[in-house]
């Protein structure tokens, strides 16, 4: 069963978001998002200053398989990028809630919509 | 629910993710695809290809109904045990499927196509074969297991007693032969593969592949899924039906002019008028590989863009692409313009990168055969 731990909010697009001790958001995608796309091998990240509504694809995840954009689970303004994916997309699959974050952002207001981690998992058994 | 194979269970047991694929519930990987990939490249890894279409031809006629089915000739099958792999045409020259067919004796052929197309070809098949008073058995009653890798041929050696273990270990490249086992059954043996690698393909009663798949397992052999599959053949620059070609394609314009034969003028085969007109007007296109030069990942029909064409001939397109894990970059094949050069870009998810046209394969038998230094 994938991990799913009980401190972020999560979308249904498998996207989590983690609130950090200064009020800006770090995102990336689930466990089981990482384990569909199967090993990872090329990660964008998105480029600092740049703007996001709600659901704008902000990076692309391509694994061995295939390409999937990821979206941003919240309005606000890009702080940075990780930029370890660069040379270790794997990242992803071994710590996706870790050192495998996409990207820090300054929310534009309160998240909206976000799922708890027992909604999230809900949502993973009901998809199947 | 899809079509499974005798070893779905055992898929499911050893905590594959299954997929769909043609039509067949099969194993994309069990963990790590890479791994897999490595495991092939560097050791031995085992697959499930039941899914794959056995068909036994039969009749003293057999050897004149394959001259005219497949576009290469039969006639080089000289020796028993002897494989040819071929395209079978429709009469416009497109390829309806690709094929490997192994001469047994002159009443008997072996026929081995793919799981996607199994209906459709036998149907063509059926509509042929009378004429020559052939007889096609499709063998749903076996398993095919292909074991790949350096060392795949000695670790099945190893499972099998002492007299088959010599006619395996005996069989050249690209041959294959029955193995009488003492348990029964219709066994074959042979050394052909679709990674690049040295290995054998496994014909066998379909009670029989579970054990021997957990015997490889103890012996080290890795399981491996269609995913690993997929990124060995692309380094090997093998072709996949259905990606790199199909009917609306014709094989001299998808890197398989290799395996049309027109030696033989008197030889009429399916396709061969169609596939003369267009050489005769020539080709427009021609087949290439592709090593991505920025970073990124190709993938199949993004568009090939080839400088200094004139607009409206300068564009070609992606067959099949993917991530080399043996090279850590981006690799492809392409259908692109007759006159393209060396160096191309590609539109990857709007995004013009730079790719290079490079000599196939990328891989075989574990060495990367491309610079992949800048030129």
């Amino acid at each position: 069963m994938s991990n799913i731990p009980a401190d972020l909010k999560y979308t249904k697009s498998h996207e989590w978001v983690r609130t950090l001790a200064n009020g800006n958001v770090e995102v990336g995608i689930t466990d089981h998002a990482q384990g569909a796309l199967g090993d990872l091998v090329f990660v964008e990240v998105p480029e600092a200053g740049k703007t996001l509504g709600v659901g704008d694809a902000f990076a692309v995840v391509e694994s061995v398989k295939a390409a999937s954009d990821v979206y941003a689970p919240i309005a606000g303004a890009v702080l940075e990028g990780n930029p370890a994916l660069g040379d270790q997309p794997e990242l992803i699959n071994s710590e996706p809630y870790g050192a495998g974050w996409i990207a820090r952002l300054k929310p534009n207001g309160a998240p909206q919509g976000l799922l708890s981690a027992a909604e999230y998992q809900a949502h993973l058994a009901a998809e199947g | 629910m899809g079509r499974r194979t005798p070893l779905y269970d055992l898929h499911v047991e050893l905590g594959a993710r299954m997929v769909d694929f043609g039509g067949w519930d099969m194993p994309v990987n069990y963990g790590s695809q890479i791994e897999e990939h490595h495991a092939v490249r560097r050791d031995a890894g085992i697959f499930d290809v039941s899914h794959m279409c056995i068909i036994d031809a039969r009749s003293s006629r057999v050897r004149e109904f394959l001259s005219k089915l497949i576009a290469n000739d039969v006639a080089r099958l000289t020796t028993p045990g002897k494989a040819l792999y071929s395209c079978m045409l429709n009469e416009q020259g497109g390829v309806i499927d690709d094929l490997i067919v192994y001469y047994l004796d002159e009443s008997f052929f072996r026929i081995v196509v793919n799981a996607g197309t199994r209906d459709k070809d036998l149907a063509w098949m059926r509509g042929i074969a009378p004429q020559f008073g052939v007889e096609l058995t499709e063998r749903t009653d076996l398993a095919m297991l292909a074991v790949q890798g350096p060392n795949a041929r000695a670790k099945v050696a190893e499972l099998l007693p002492a007299a088959q273990r010599e006619q395996a270990l005996g069989l050249d490249v690209f041959f294959g032969c029955p193995l009488s086992m003492k348990e029964g059954g219709d066994w074959f043996v042979a050394r052909t593969g679709y990674t690049g690698e040295d290995g054998f393909e496994i014909m066998l009663p379909a009670a029989a592949a579970e054990p021997i798949w957990r015997s490889l397992n103890a012996k080290g052999v890795k399981s491996a899924g269609l995913g690993a599959r997929d990124t060995l053949r692309l380094e090997a620059a093998m072709n996949l039906y259905g990606n790199d070609m199909d009917e609306s394609q014709n094989p001299l314009e998808s890197g398989l002019a290799w395996t049309v034969s027109f030696d033989n003028p008197a030889r009429d085969f399916i396709g061969r008028k169609a596939l003369e007109a267009l050489k005769a007007a020539g080709l427009r296109n021609k087949f290439v590989a592709l090593l991505l030069e920025d970073r990124g990942v190709l993938r199949g029909h993004q568009k090939v863009i080839v400088a200094g064409l004139p607009d409206g001939a300068n564009t070609g397109e992606i067959t099949s692409g993917t991530f080399s894990p043996s090279m850590e970059k981006s690799i492809a094949l392409a259908r692109v313009p007759r006159e393209t050069g060396t160096s191309v870009q590609v539109d990857v998810r709007g995004k013009l990168l730079n790719a290079r046209v490079v000599k196939a394969p990328f891989v075989r038998k574990g060495q990367v055969l491309v610079s992949q230094e800048q030129k």
